[in-house]
């Protein structure tokens, strides 16, 4: 498999009135084209602020990529001009965003808003944009594509905007899709519909999806691989089976201790992490995850964690990987 | 819509009905009226002047007769200005005060958007705070005081154009510039603080994120959501400036339909006052109707109907 993007090194500060905010810090992935990468992680850990920059979406000012490289398809993205930016934009990578309800313009009908990037990047002329439009809005499976076509976004239910807003990001056959939890706003079996229609994108066209979520029940149904991320940090990755049934870090123990089980008797309660993250305004020159950690170490609080390989496939960021660290076994919950 | 429009017609010609009765009523109820002078009059003339023009008869009878008159589309003589009717009076001045607010109003409406979308696309850098300093200056300047050394500078120090009176595209400028001036400082502000609403909204990351060059999300994209404030504020703004010519009209010698407004009032002139303000309110209510109607078509969200929610 070719690689399809190949991110290195990424750091991503924001400028703000109480200091610079490193939002993501040292963090390094791959991607193969047709595979889906999941990153999970808790609410401000950088997961959306990562996949922003693949497309160069940060708001500049206060943002600004200080560090790394990016490439897509062995072209470094941080190089481009923004022209070239907006010529890869929605045409070789495109994004899902999560806010359906805002993400759509409310005085433009759907056809504009779809054909637009059809005229823009592939050059059509309306009726074939509008032919494309028909296809993609069947595709993501709304009924009576015709008459959508005239849609204004507030005549649409949260589903059905979310699925145009699929389609419009399908529009240009994309090679990368950036589904910034596109699932989050919506209720639950909406939820499941449009997973179904992710996972129909990527059985039918190929395409890569980096997928970002909370949900771990939408990772093990929808992707390859899963990175962790953790306070700015990359703490493990690895394939869906390694990660979330033999994960090895501490962090992505609690996470998946937390979810609720099938086989939970009535007076088993669920066990969250305790304590906050870190503060991202601070410089981080031990590991991140420490005060939080049940099983930390001196050298916890000396140095950062380097990735540790457990196979080739799989790296962690833990000194308990460390050939001298003490056995040590993960809760019995977990895997 | 052809109901919305009907009903809308209904209740404008209700809302007409009562502007004239009060201003019927209250206008009567002012002391003095129009053939009341310094000198007083004998009596026999002025029984005689006062049957001529009716101003004998019940106050219920003249408004009964007014009413008549008026649904005919006469709005009877002045009492002032002998041998003209209130009709020729406004059919004279009224599209002198019209294209002065026309022109005011375009510059108004060109202007102020076009500077408020400038200043929102550089907020925070020099040129916003420049368009905010000029705009607190065009809210802040009367018009009088801005037409005075406008006259000053461009007409009697630079000689560029006509201090006053009326007649060639020339005479416009300077008027329509002090009428225009706060409108235009308005509008600049109103469009701005629209424009930056719009500019942080989510779909205007999603128009980035699709690859759409900066010229079409700044113009399809945002400027389309950011002008409906500016549209709902014009309707008023249009009838305020064309119904608000008086002082300007009265500095730069204007012979428009804002004077006589005015000075129908100190004379007591029972049918300009009620013409002019009949006139007037048609012309507002005419110019809100109109401004509903243009909003279904920026604005997606509203949907005609007659009857409300």
């Amino acid at each position: 498999m070719n690689t399809l993007l190949n991110v290195r090194d990424l750091e991503v500060e924001f400028r703000t009135y109480a200091g610079v905010v490193r939002a993501v810090r040292q963090v390094s992935f791959d991607l193969n084209a047709g595979e889906v990468l999941a990153i999970v992680g808790e609410s401000g850990c950088g997961k959306s602020v990562t996949a922003q920059s693949i497309m160069r979406l940060i708001p500049s000012p206060p943002g600004k990529i200080t560090g790394g490289s990016i490439l897509f398809n062995g072209e470094e993205i941080l190089a481009k001009t923004e022209t070239q930016m907006q010529k890869i934009r929605g045409n070789d990578i495109s994004v899902i965003f999560q806010d359906s309800m805002t993400s759509l313009n409310p005085v433009l009908n759907v056809r504009t808003q779809i054909t637009e990037i059809l005229r823009l990047h592939k050059k059509m002329n309306q009726s074939q944009a509008d032919a494309r439009a028909i296809e993609l809005l069947s595709m993501v499976g709304i009924p009576e594509p015709q008459t959508r076509l005239k849609s204004y976004p507030h005549e649409l239910s949260g589903g059905m905007r979310q699925r145009v807003l699929i389609a419009m990001s399908l529009a240009c056959d994309p090679k990368l899709l950036i589904a910034d939890e596109p699932t989050t706003a919506l209720d639950v079996t909406i939820q499941a519909q449009i997973i179904e229609v992710l996972k129909n994108i990527r059985q039918e066209l190929n395409t890569a999806i980096i997928l970002i979520t909370h949900d771990l029940g939408v990772v093990a149904g929808l992707a390859d691989r899963v990175m962790v991320m953790y306070a700015g940090n990359l703490v493990e990755q690895g394939t869906v089976d390694e990660v979330l049934c033999d994960p090895l870090h501490p962090y992505t123990w609690g996470l998946l201790r937390s979810l609720p089980r099938l086989n939970m008797g009535p007076e088993d309660k669920l066990k969250p992490i305790w304590g906050q993250p870190p503060d991202l305004l601070l410089e981080l020159d031990r590991c991140p995850f420490l005060p939080r950690c049940e099983h930390a170490m001196a050298i916890c609080a000396q140095d950062r964690p380097p990735a540790f390989n457990g196979k080739a496939s799989h790296t962690v960021n833990c000194w308990l990987q460390h050939p001298m660290a003490p056995p040590t076994s993960r809760p019995q919950e977990v895997g | 819509m052809l109901e919305f429009v009907v009903r809308r017609l209904l209740s404008a010609i209700l809302a007409i009905w009562v502007v004239i009765t009060v201003t019927f009523f209250f206008m009567h109820a002012i002391p003095g009226g129009p053939f009341q002078r310094d000198k007083v009059l004998p009596p026999a003339i002025k029984e005689n002047i006062e049957k001529r023009y009716k101003l004998d008869d019940p106050l219920l009878v003249q408004y009964k007769d007014y009413m008549l008159n008026l649904l005919k589309g006469d709005l009877g003589p002045s009492f002032k200005y002998r041998g003209q009717t209130v009709n020729g009076i406004i059919a004279a001045r009224f599209p002198v005060s019209l294209q002065l607010g026309l022109v005011a109003f375009a510059f108004a409406l060109l202007v102020g958007v076009s500077v408020g979308i400038v200043a929102a696309l550089n907020q925070g850098k020099i040129l916003d705070y420049l368009v905010m300093s000029f705009s607190t200056l065009g809210v802040a300047i009367p018009s009088f005081i801005l037409g005075t050394l406008l006259m000053l500078v461009l007409s009697y120090k630079l000689g560029l154009l006509p201090p006053a009176t009326w007649g060639t595209p020339l005479h416009i400028i300077m008027p329509a510039i002090s009428l225009g001036a706060l409108p235009t400082a308005y509008i600049a502000r109103l469009t701005r603080s629209s424009m930056l609403d719009v500019l942080s909204q989510d779909y205007m990351k999603t128009a980035k994120a699709k690859g759409l060059p900066r010229r079409r999300i700044v113009w399809v994209h945002a400027i389309k959501n950011a002008i409906i404030p500016v549209l709902t504020y014009s309707g008023p703004l249009l009838a305020g400036i064309i119904t608000g010519t008086f002082v300007v009209e009265n500095i730069f010698a204007v012979p428009g339909l804002g004077k006589h407004f005015v000075t129908s009032i100190y004379n007591r002139d029972y049918t300009v006052i009620l013409g002019t303000t009949v006139f007037y309110s048609m012309i507002l209510i005419g110019l809100n109707m109109l401004v509903d109607i243009a909003y279904s078509q920026f604005d997606p969200r509203i949907k005609l109907s007659a009857r409300k929610e």
